[in-house]
């Protein structure tokens, strides 16, 4: 079967040989206009424009602002309150506020720069505390979940402890920017395409904007130069301003966002402060967990709600919490509008209650490990009594039927050594005055589904061509992580033919309608189902024509191997092809998926929001330099759960890429915005993602390949996000290596950038 | 300006405004869309081409390399790295096998570098790759294919014949060309690797009428060893100076190795990093810590100073309009010599702090020292006061902290996004610790720690 094999990813050749086609490189007319933004110098207030300059600059063809948008002026995923041109009043630096179209790229951007515009400035909201203090926020107030009785847990438990851990955000540095590209059709009609996550917002949000109906928009995608989240929103803006250029003046537009505009403009992931009240004993066994989340969601909703609610789902990770209480605060900033991101807010959560660990461990002086261990929840219940134990139950009353980290923290405890390399460290740290290391293990458990149930659904259309040849159609998007490639391996199978048999095809909503974005980490999961679901009622259609020629049972014609095999006879699956086509039966079907059982009710915070949970567990071992605060990751060891790995090659991919761009986060990425709201870590100059260097000098993964007990797509699981929060350990180790300069907790802040962990030294030596 | 010059194995003849980037040229007059724009400031890579003058083979950014700088050199973009006949460069077939592309937008960018690399024979591969910034791999998977393809052959198309041009009349081929014209032109801009100008006409869009491209200018690419100093000429690079420093200054080298990257430093000269006069410049504070000396041209006349009196304020310097700097003069040895460069990223960083020491012991005393550092003030500048305090001092703990104190009457640094202004004093006071403890053999690099 082709599933489960390592095989590359379906354009690696295209991408090594430079012939894989980006947006930018789709070849254009000669009456192509490009497009740029004229941006908002201050971060909140109301403003003036005269911008005869940019009209009169070379190469203008036309300069649009709000007034001129004949229809929706509007580029929001949630509630419509993002305009795609600012009508007055700006709320962030770098807000668009009139479109330039010209005759090249670098024309548009330079007449970008000559609008006049007076401003009339107002207090820009700009942190936590600010927002708080100015009850600024989306939602009426907190959102408060519980489960048991905080309160009497906490001051019922034989320690207490309190602290604080500030998290910064995350610049997505997809190496391909946001880009669009519009071709007006006869009739009204529009071709975009776009660097996306989701083809059908694209097309719902251009629809808006040109007032037609969204079977006049055809949005087409076939890969992104990376994503993260950073493209599930963030393209709306460049391509309607490319379809209403287009649509104004009847010539194809073209919008690429220059680096520093793009990180200007777009949304990030999320900065949070967590504030924890914890109770437990002497063992480092939680009792209660009181949780403050409080995260500052820019000047729009965005994606921000689901977002926080994630968080508040992660906030127990891998742990058993028998009282806790967790309150969200969504703050509205005049910042950019933070946007979906890898972990989707899990990581936030993940790392407030990870911080929680490690601050017992120090109070308790044992080893962090043992602490996780102790709380973690019970083994996945294998057996089968009549009468099993009721399982534990997450914050928001959800079972915990599946859960595996305990046996996959042993196996890795022993792979890695971890032991014996911790009485190691602890030794060179006693020898050596100026370098300390550390070491931590953490877990994730990263539950799968999106929060907003009804996005858990997906549509394919297959063809299958009288020559035998396939051609597959999904509604997921190919943004880097493999996924045409495991779905192609998907309908390989189903056919029982080789892979390369499998044409794939850009995303199109012409092909497949209403679909959900790719994210979640849910693209194989439900693309999968969905396109196994099509190819197999072609294949029964086969089968059934098959037999009744053949005079045998559709259930015993066989697809395997290239081969059809009815009644004895075996023929090609070319010949079956051909057969079924001659005796008039349809090779085509569509084919849809929607997962089952979940039910959540986002207001109470109770129910089942996940079909499963993703784990995983890493080990990581730094150094830092107690001098200058630099550190550096020595090893990493990650043992994850994948399921039954589609294809292990791209999976072990994931886990990788994830582990450094999580690791990333946590350590040298930093977001630094000015007192007036100017993001001053705008280019890859000044905001600093991982070089090749930084990655650990011995990095060993391995998958944990046991079926997912949930009936997923050959019992695989996801594996987009949950290796990201594996990443964690590299700032637990961080912490674990300042912990020996002194006595005191580390306190240790993200993100641990060598300033940060040099004060933290000092709070540690006290 | 008309540019001859090798794409992909044909001879091209274009006539180039002297500030069209190459990567431009390549996507929007040629089609050759292979070749990527990451961020358009030389800092991700993606764009790396693989070009070949008569120094061998480099990867360069073609993002900010203008087209003038090609005359007479050959260029492969990542559709040429391939054979004629679509056969794959053993790099790129070890990218595939090793699943080293996953969105693959800066698979390109790389493998022009791997191709690089790979022509040099070089094993060093996170230096090598230090400026390809990937978002999807975590670099596991490209490290693994740089080292499948260590053993394979250079493939035989990438053999170039660089072409035989004619001198350009944009770019002199000579000192006294250059000096004069420059003296006659002082309002012109200067080019050589155009590793910051060429963000003035990416970034801040500007467009510059009056230019000379230095590539061509014989004389200011020379080194002379002679027996106590070496004498390097002002349009020498940085991978250049990083191969003399090996040699000679191994603590400046392991600081050239962490400057820019790879690509940066095939472009960068020495004297492009002293004559902008960038008060975070990293090679300066090493140059004044080392004493060395700078030389100057204006016409004819020629002069020389210590180079730490080059630096007058931020954004001023020493320099009459129309002269331009011509070299330095270092030591040939520094023994005492270390460059500490302290950022968020190891490499392709620009330093929050570049601190160097050189402070000579005798008698187990200090009898002299120079230390000087980037990032602490408007301009690279000496720690007079802390020199003070260590002068005639026993070489011990003692004398290290209370010098160490004296960092405050030297430097009142500044907060940005690099680093606060606390933390820049604080580290500077410390590393003057670090280098008593690397001077006293103690671990205090964690560059060298292993698992």
């Amino acid at each position: 079967m082709s599933v489960a094999k390592p095989l590359p990813h379906d354009a690696a050749k295209l991408h090594v040989t430079g012939a894989a086609r980006y947006i930018d490189d789709i070849p254009t007319p000669a009456n192509a206009l490009h497009l740029a933004f004229g941006m908002s110098e201050i971060a909140r207030g109301s403003y003036t424009m005269n911008l005869d300059a940019v009209r009169a600059a070379p190469g203008v063809v036309a300069v649009l602002t709000a007034d001129d948008l004949p229809f929706a002026n509007d580029v929001s995923p949630s509630v419509h309150d993002e305009p795609f041109l600012a009508t007055g009043a700006v709320h962030y630096l770098g807000q668009p506020l009139f479109l330039v179209v010209a005759d090249s790229h670098l024309n548009a951007r330079k007449a970008a720069r000559l609008g006049t515009v007076n401003y009339t400035e107002e207090t820009p909201i700009l942190t936590i505390d600010e927002a708080l203090a100015a009850n600024s926020r989306f939602e009426e107030g907190p959102v408060i979940w519980k489960k048991g009785d905080v309160d009497t847990a906490l001051s019922n438990a034989p320690l207490q402890l309190r602290g604080s851990i500030t998290m910064g955000g995350q610049e997505h540095f997809y190496l391909e920017g946001q880009a669009a590209l519009a071709f007006p059709q006869e009739g009204g009609d529009m071709l975009v395409h776009s660097s996306t996550q989701h083809p059908t917002e694209i097309q719902h949000k251009v629809a808006e904007a040109l007032g037609v109906p969204m079977h006049s928009v055809r949005v087409e995608v076939r890969r992104m130069g990376g994503g993260f989240g950073g493209k599930e929103s963030q393209g709306n803006a460049l391509a309607v301003a490319c379809a209403v250029a287009a649509r104004a003046l009847g010539r194809p537009c073209k919008m690429r966002y220059d680096r520093d505009d793009d990180m200007m403009i777009t949304g990030k992931r999320h900065d949070f402060r967590i504030d924890y009240v914890a109770g437990y004993d002497d063992t480092g066994k939680l009792s209660g967990v009181d949780f403050t989340q409080a995260t500052r969601c820019g000047w729009a909703q965005d994606l921000s709600l689901p977002v926080a609610d994630r968080a508040m789902l992660h906030a127990d990770n891998a742990y058993n919490l028998p009282a806790v209480r967790i309150t969200s605060h969504r703050l509205k900033t005049n910042t950019q509008s933070a946007t979906a991101y890898r972990g989707f807010g899990g990581p936030q959560g993940v790392l407030g209650i990870e911080r929680v660990m490690d601050h017992i461990a120090s109070e308790l002086g044992i080893d962090p490990v043992l602490v996780r261990q102790r709380n973690y929840y019970a083994a996945a219940d294998r057996r089968v009594d009549l009468d099993p134990p009721a399982p534990q139950t997450t914050p928001y009353h959800m079972p915990v039927t599946d859960f595996i980290l305990n046996e996959m923290t042993e196996r890795l405890i022993e792979t890695s050594d971890y032991k014996k390399r911790r009485e190691a460290i602890a030794q060179w740290n006693a020898d050596q005055p100026i370098l300390k290391k550390g070491i931590a293990i953490s877990p994730v458990k990263f539950g799968i589904s999106f929060t907003l149930s009804h996005l858990n659904q997906a549509g394919a259309l297959v063809h299958v061509y009288q020559d035998g040849s396939v051609h597959m159609n999904h509604g997921g998007t190919e943004m880097g992580q493999g996924l045409f490639q495991k779905i192609a391996q998907v309908a390989a199978s189903r056919f029982g033919i080789d892979v390369s048999a499998v044409k794939i095809t850009a995303t199109d909503t012409g092909k497949v309608p209403n679909t959900s974005a790719t994210a979640a980490s849910s693209g194989s999961d439900l693309n999968g189902m969905a396109v196994a679901n099509a190819c197999d009622t072609i294949r029964d259609r086969i089968a059934a024509c098959l037999a009744e020629l053949h005079q045998s049972r559709t259930e015993d014609v066989l697809f395997e191997e290239g081969q059809v095999t009815v009644a004895g006879e075996t023929m090609s699956f070319a010949q079956a092809a051909m057969t079924a086509y001659q005796n008039r039966v349809s090779l085509s079907a569509t084919g849809f998926y929607k997962t089952p059982g979940l039910a959540w009710d986002r207001t109470k915070g109770t129910g089942t929001p996940f079909f499963y949970f993703a784990q995983g567990a890493s080990v990581t071992e730094v150094v830092i330099d107690t001098l200058t605060g630099e550190n550096r990751i020595l090893r990493t060891d990650i043992l994850h759960d994948a399921g039954a790995s589609l294809n292990p090659a791209l999976d072990i991919g994931q886990v990788e890429g994830g582990y450094v761009q999580g690791a990333g986060w946590l350590t040298t990425e930093e977001l630094v915005w000015d007192d007036k709201g100017r993001l001053r870590t705008h280019a890859p100059s000044t905001y600093k993602i991982p070089a090749c260097s930084d990655r650990p000098d011995v990095f060993n993964v391995e998958l944990w390949d046991e079926p997912n007990p949930a009936q997923t797509i050959y019992r695989s699981k996801a594996v987009g996000e949950p290796p990201f929060m594996l990443g964690i350990s590299a700032f637990l180790a961080l912490s674990d290596a300042i912990g020996a300069c002194g006595p005191n907790y580390a306190d240790l802040q993200a993100p641990a950038t060598a300033e940060e962990v040099l004060k933290a030294i000092h709070r540690a030596r006290g | 300006m008309d540019v001859t010059f090798l794409l992909n194995g044909e001879t091209v003849q274009v006539d180039a405004e002297p500030t069209q980037t190459l990567l431009d040229w390549l996507r929007v007059e040629r089609g050759l869309c292979g070749t990527k724009e990451g961020c358009n400031e030389g800092d991700c890579g993606a764009c790396s081409v693989l070009v070949r003058d008569d120094t061998g083979d480099k990867a360069l950014n073609a993002c900010i390399l203008f087209m003038p700088q090609l005359h007479g050199k050959s260029v492969r973009t990542v559709e040429g790295i391939s054979g004629p006949d679509g056969e794959l460069h053993p790099v790129q077939e070890a990218m595939i096998s090793h699943h080293g592309s996953q969105c693959g937008f800066c698979t390109p960018g790389f493998i022009a570098s791997m191709a690089a690399g790979h022509s040099q024979g070089r094993t060093d591969h996170d230096d090598v790759l230090a400026g390809n910034l990937c978002r999807c791999t975590g670099y596991a998977p490209i490290i693994r294919a740089a080292k499948a393809a260590e053993t394979a052959e250079v493939p035989t198309w990438l053999n170039d014949d660089l072409p035989s041009v004619s001198p350009a009349p944009y770019a002199p081929r000579n000192l006294e060309e250059l000096a004069t014209w420059y003296a006659a032109n002082p309002d012109a801009t200067l080019i050589a690797g155009a590793t910051d100008v060429g963000l003035w006409v990416t970034k801040q869009l500007r467009d510059l009428p009056n230019i000379a491209f230095l590539n061509r200018c014989a004389e200011l690419r020379e080194t002379t060893i002679g027996s106590d100093d070496i004498f390097i000429g002002a349009a020498v690079t940085m991978t250049e100076t990083l191969a003399l420093a090996r040699a000679h200054h191994p603590h400046w080298a392991e600081m050239i190795r962490r400057y820019g990257s790879e690509q940066v430093r095939n472009a960068a000269t020495i004297g492009g990093n002293i004559a902008n006069g960038s008060p975070i410049g990293d090679n300066p504070p090493a140059l004044i810590a080392m004493g060395a000396t700078l030389h100057l041209r204006h016409g004819n006349a020629e002069r020389q100073m210590p180079i730490e009196d080059f630096f007058i304020a931020y954004g001023k310097q020493d320099r009459v309009p129309g002269e331009l700097v011509t070299g330095v003069t270092i030591p040939k040895a520094a023994p005492d010599l270390r460059c500490y460069k302290i950022s968020k990223r190891f490499d392709q960083d620009i330093s929050a702090v570049c601190g160097c020491f050189n402070v000579t012991v005798s008698d187990g005393a200090v009898a002299d020292a120079r230390i000087a550092f980037g990032g602490m003030a408007g301009t690279p500048h000496r720690a007079t006061a802390v020199e003070t305090a260590l002068i005639g001092q026993p070489w011990n703990s003692t004398t290290i902290a209370q010098a160490a104190a004296k960092f405050g009457d030297d430097y009142t640094p500044l907060s940005d996004m690099r680093a606060s202004a606390a933390y820049r004093l604080k580290i500077a006071q410390n590393l003057l610790h670090r280098y008593f403890a690397d001077r006293t053999g103690q671990a205090t690099n964690v560059l060298e720690v292993t698992a």
